[in-house]
């Protein structure tokens, strides 16, 4: 039986009372950051329903795993075998180099640079309004994934942790509107400061002046004086230089080096200095490792 | 037997997933707000039920999941189901496809106060794809009205 007369306050009054409440969430969240402290929390009640949205993907990729012919798996072995071998060779040149970087800035008493540790996550699903560029990872804080962490793919820098939960972390793209990162052209060392513009394919160096020694083609690499991103790695590539002499400054567009949408596994980074550290990803992983030390 | 409350939150929260679910990149700008449109059908068949309470708590649980500023769409939906609610036995009475009309208003409505927030927050442009999603909504919804009236039909939802 459907009520004559509605209970409760009048619908007036209820549409009040909730712009009020929204209004007073969207004051306190964005001015006062007061759930910052709590949004973890938000975030772990909300989990499920992330897993639950990724679960046909899973299912496809599983499938696709398990139904994959014998044949193109050997062949991907061999690609990965040779690839393997092609990096191995040059991670020995590199231990090479970096012995002799080391023992060179000890000569000339710089600091010596520290190991990274590193971590591979998978994106869970992807939120491209125009307006957020965001990913979703599967690591949180049970796995050491802190705020402001710097997130890579094998390319280059992709974006940085902005909000972690027990199991999941969000991460804000380099393309975001609101995300910037110092950069510094890897032929010269001019500074910059790459802003996301919105568009997947494109960001953008601001106040840059029109004598400042930028080409098509430079690769900008970050420079880590944010603090935020480690330094050195690959940002992005000059598309476009436009220097109308009637504007206070030059206009450089440029493409990001990773390739922010067909993203699916990504890299996290420990720095030397980073709040956290990393820990063992799975159950089975730390079970295997309690084993190792058993034996 | 179920409640009517929790078949509808079941409802609710079947469409957060599937709002949630991934998409290929070149669709996601089409991406139908299913949030919408599942509260804005509730909100005309039992605007007793589902109100502007519920649609407060489910835009919250969006947001949250959105990883938006939290507060954003609770705004939104509650307004949009404040619309639906006030104005239920008039879009009840009009046939299919002058309701989709009225989704599709509602749904750039939505955007346009979704933009415009977004805009007092932080820098964000205007483009013109941000209403896209009012078009798809417009043709989902005729399909999804049929199915969720299946679904109220058949298990009796009051």
């Amino acid at each position: 039986m459907t009520p004559l007369f509605a209970n409760g306050p009048a619908l007036q009054l209820r549409i009040i009372i909730a712009v009020v409440l929204s209004l007073v969430l969207m004051f306190v969240d964005h001015r006062l950051k007061g759930f910052d402290s709590i949004r973890v929390y938000l975030n772990s009640l909300v989990s499920p329903i992330l897993y639950a949205a990724n679960l046909p993907q899973s299912m496809l990729d599983w499938s696709a795993e398990s139904l994959s012919s014998r044949h193109s798996l050997l062949e991907e072995n061999a690609r990965l075998r040779e690839t393997n071998l092609l990096l191995q060779e040059s991670v020995l040149r590199m231990q090479f180099l970096q012995r002799e970087n080391t023992r060179l800035r000890a000569l000339l008493e710089s600091p010596v640079r520290q190991d990274i540790r590193k971590m591979v996550a998978e994106v869970m699903s992807v939120t491209s309004n125009p307006n957020s560029h965001q990913v979703l990872l599967n690591r949180g804080s049970l796995n050491g994934v802190y705020e402001g962490q710097a997130v890579l793919d094998e390319n280059g820098i992709v974006g940085q942790v902005v909000d972690v939960a027990p199991t999941t972390s969000r991460v804000l793209l380099i393309t975001d509107i609101t995300h910037a990162i110092p950069v510094r052209v890897a032929r010269n060392s001019v500074r910059s400061i790459a802003a996301g513009t919105g568009s997947m394919a494109r960001l953008e160096l601001n106040y840059v002046p029109h004598s400042a020694d930028i080409r098509e083609g430079d690769l900008l690499v970050s420079s880590g004086l944010g603090q935020k991103y480690p330094e050195g790695y690959p940002v992005a590539e000059v598309s476009r230089v436009i220097s109308n002499e009637s504007l206070p400054f030059a206009q450089i567009q440029t493409q990001p080096i990773a390739q922010l949408d067909r993203i699916r596994y990504l890299l996290l980074l420990w720095p030397p200095n980073a709040p956290t550290k990393p820990t063992k990803a799975t159950l089975k992983e730390i079970k295997r490792d309690a084993k190792e030390l058993i034996q | 037997m179920i409640g009517s409350r929790s078949l509808i939150a079941l409802s609710l929260l079947l469409t957060l997933i599937l709002a949630m679910a991934p998409l290929p990149s070149y669709v996601e700008a089409f991406r139908p707000d299913w949030v919408l449109l599942v509260l804005f059908y509730w909100a005309i068949a039992l605007p007793h039920r589902i109100n502007v309470g519920s649609a407060f708590v489910v835009g919250v649980l969006y947001d949250i999941l959105l990883g938006n500023v939290l507060g954003l769409h609770a705004l939104l939906l509650s307004l949009v189901v404040y619309i639906a609610a006030v104005n239920h036995l008039t879009i009840r009475n009009l046939s299919i496809w002058q309701q989709a009309l009225i989704v599709a208003m509602v749904s750039a409505f939505y955007h346009l106060v979704d933009y415009w927030i977004q805009h007092f927050l932080t820098t964000v442009y205007f483009l013109p794809e941000l209403l896209w999603p009012a078009v798809t909504n417009a043709f989902i919804w005729p399909w999804a009205f049929l199915l969720l009236r299946k679904y109220r039909r058949k298990l009796r939802i009051r």
